[in-house]
């Protein structure tokens, strides 16, 4: 029964709604199993999955692996690695994709362990392309180029899985485009049978409470976005942000350095261990531009650098450079947006 | 009840601020520049274990790490806060190990170490922020995971309670006995260096650090829990197959550095007039407003 060698996302869903970030990886997966001339194919393991696939077939899916079980749901390590290692095991997939989220970098290294298969966290870009070993000389064709920032950002990488299968990736939200294929697509849907492939002590670990906040940021939504830097200096500094982000209906980003400092909240990280965006308008206060940071907002329409260096690195992408203290700046342009905007 | 918990650490170069004396002329990374550190995640799991500790007595911390001898620097600030016993997991085997065939390393040293309880490691490393090593670690054991940890509540009828930060809100787990435990950097800052441990274990090392000093050799050798361990492949019984460059599925085919191209900016100068303008410009365009 298995088809073989495809390429497969792990979709993940919460409150009956697939994931954005597993939507992208369908989208980005139809695009290279186009390329690759191969099926594209989903899994989802959890409970209530009634229609689960009409949200997942129109991404163009043409076959979906579909687990369910109350014990899947919420997701716990063992059951759901049990399954994703003994369906990959049977159908062989050239490529597996899951969300670079809390569940798939729980998930993912845990199959890639068990299958012996090579894993790379949080790419940025993934292309179909050739290879071969410096080594051996040997040449292998059309193997998946898992792309990501290493050390900080400050280099870019691009991995290889010659040998062996699946070659598995995982990408954070964000940073691939979704995009629905046809809304009637015509794909198969697979009803699994849980037993088959978990073993009862698969569900050791018992969920004792669990409190699903809603995140109150939206950053990824958000049309102009004021981020705070190490230069912002403090916690009551990044206040005077919030009021210019209050008056323009924008929300207040950070850099990784002002999240560590913990002058503000980890949701509100911007860059390639944070959040991707690309708003109308980005307006940087106090950063200075780590190309970690700027690996996550360089692809914003415009951008305004305050800064009180006028050689910080971020102005070399900046639209607009304001070169003084954020502080002296910030509240000018309040009063003269209130002055102006009506 | 005593436990036995083995703390998995890295020494790492500090990548989360390279300033402009850290980059060369040409615009890349020196990374010689950057100071080695005691991976951020992995202080908080230490802490984890140190409270732990100090909640049950008697019980035992032991970190390991994979690395050069110069790795025994963190196990010496491991010792320095409250750790007992350190390992430098370190072998030319080991070059070039991916995730994967580090978590080959560290598996076969830890059934080397024997028995445990818990295994708490950081999330992930800042040189590479994978956060797949402490899930693999698991796999490679055969035991359970529970990862971006926040609090270790409490280890009762060998089953251990653990509040986790996920990005969807907060989850409290329970599970049994041994597994591994990946800490996030929401969880509590690793306490400061004790003095008494200090000026206990200040000439802690590995053998390989003081070979050519029979003074400090002997020096250790008379005070055995100065002793810093430091085993090879052979040592912890690795298959060299399944060590470094060999046993990592992944290749990398290229690295890059990462050059943005620059723009033309337009400056503004910061003077009541030209910022009005700016604002005007912005709403006349329909950026704002």
């Amino acid at each position: 029964m298995a088809d073989k060698n495809n390429l497969i996302v792990y979709c993940e869903y919460e409150d009956g709604k697939v994931s954005d970030v597993s939507l992208e990886l369908l989208t980005k997966g139809r695009q290279l199993a186009d390329n690759l001339g191969i099926k594209l194919e989903a899994v989802v393991a959890g409970d209530n999955l009634k229609d689960i696939e009409k949200q997942i077939l129109p991404y163009g899916v043409d076959t979906i692996y579909k687990f369910e079980d109350s014990r899947l749901y919420p997701y716990t390590s063992l059951p759901h690695s049990s399954i994703l290692i003994n369906l990959f095991k049977e159908i062989e997939p050239r490529i597996a994709f899951m969300g670079a989220t809390s569940i798939g970098r729980d998930l993912g290294p845990r199959v890639s362990s068990a299958l012996h298969s090579g894993l790379t966290a949080d790419c940025t870009s993934l292309e179909i392309g050739d290879y071969t070993d410096v080594k051996t000389g040997k040449e292998y064709k059309d193997l998946l180029y898992q792309i990501r920032p290493a050390f900080g950002g400050n280099i870019v990488a691009t991995i290889v899985n010659p040998d062996c299968r699946p070659q598995m990736a995982t990408v954070r939200e964000g940073v691939m485009k979704k995009e629905e294929k046809d809304s009637n697509y015509k794909g198969e849907v697979k009803n699994m049978e849980v037993n088959k492939y978990t073993k009862p002590e698969d569900f050791v670990i018992e969920i004792i409470d669990r409190h699903v906040e809603k995140s109150k940021v939206n950053l990824k939504g958000s049309p102009i976005i004021v981020a705070g830097g190490y230069g912002v200096g403090s916690k009551e500094n990044f206040d005077i942000l919030q009021q210019l982000a209050d008056t323009l209906g924008a929300e207040v980003g950070a850099s990784r350095a002002a999240v560590d400092a913990g002058w503000a909240d980890h949701d509100r990280q911007i860059g390639q261990t944070g959040v991707t965006v690309r708003p109308k308008l980005y307006i940087a206060c106090g950063i200075s531009g780590q190309i970690q940071h700027i690996a996550g907002m360089q692809d914003s329409a415009l951008i305004i650098s305050i800064n009180s260096d006028p050689d910080a690195p971020i102005n070399k992408i900046a639209d607009y450079v304001i070169t003084g203290k954020f502080e002296d700046v910030v509240p000018k342009l309040i009063k003269y947006y209130k002055k102006n905007s009506k | 009840m005593s436990l036995n918990i083995i703390v998995l650490a890295k020494q790492v170069p500090d990548t989360r601020n390279v300033g402009k004396d850290a980059m060369k002329a040409d615009g890349t990374v020196n990374r010689a520049a950057l100071p080695a550190i005691f991976n951020p995640e992995d202080l908080n799991a230490l802490e984890q274990a140190l409270k732990l500790k100090d909640l049950y007595p008697g019980s035992k911390v032991t970190l390991l790490t994979m690395g050069p001898a110069r790795a025994a620097e963190i196990v010496r600030e491991g010792l320095f806060r409250g750790a007992d016993y350190g390992v430098v997991l370190s072998d030319r085997a080991f070059a070039g190990s991916d995730t994967l065939a580090t978590s080959y390393a560290l598996s076969a040293a830890i059934r080397k170490l024997g028995d445990f309880d818990l295994i708490i490691g950081g999330r992930q490393a800042i040189d590479g922020d994978t956060a797949q090593v402490g899930p693999q670690v698991a796999e490679k054991l055969g035991i359970p995971q529970i990862t971006y940890a926040e609090d270790i509540l409490s280890v009762d009828n060998g089953e251990v309670t653990v509040k986790r930060r996920l990005e969807s809100g907060v989850e409290t787990v329970k599970g049994k006995l041994p597994l591994v435990i990946t800490v996030n950097g929401t969880a509590d800052e690793c306490r400061p260096r004790n003095a008494k441990a200090v000026q206990k274990y200040k000439y802690a090392a590995v053998p390989s650090e003081v070979a050519n000093d029979e003074q400090k050799k002997e020096f250790i050798e008379k005070r055995p829990y100065l002793s810093i361990g430091e085993w090879s492949a052979a040592d912890v019984d690795a298959d060299l197959a399944q060590c470094g460059l060999s046993g990592s599925p992944t290749k990398v085919k290229s690295i890059q550095n990462v050059v943005f191209t620059a723009k033309e900016a337009r400056k503004i100068e910061n003077t009541e007039e030209e910022l009005e303008n700016l604002i005007i410009d912005l709403i006349a365009n329909h950026t704002i407003g």
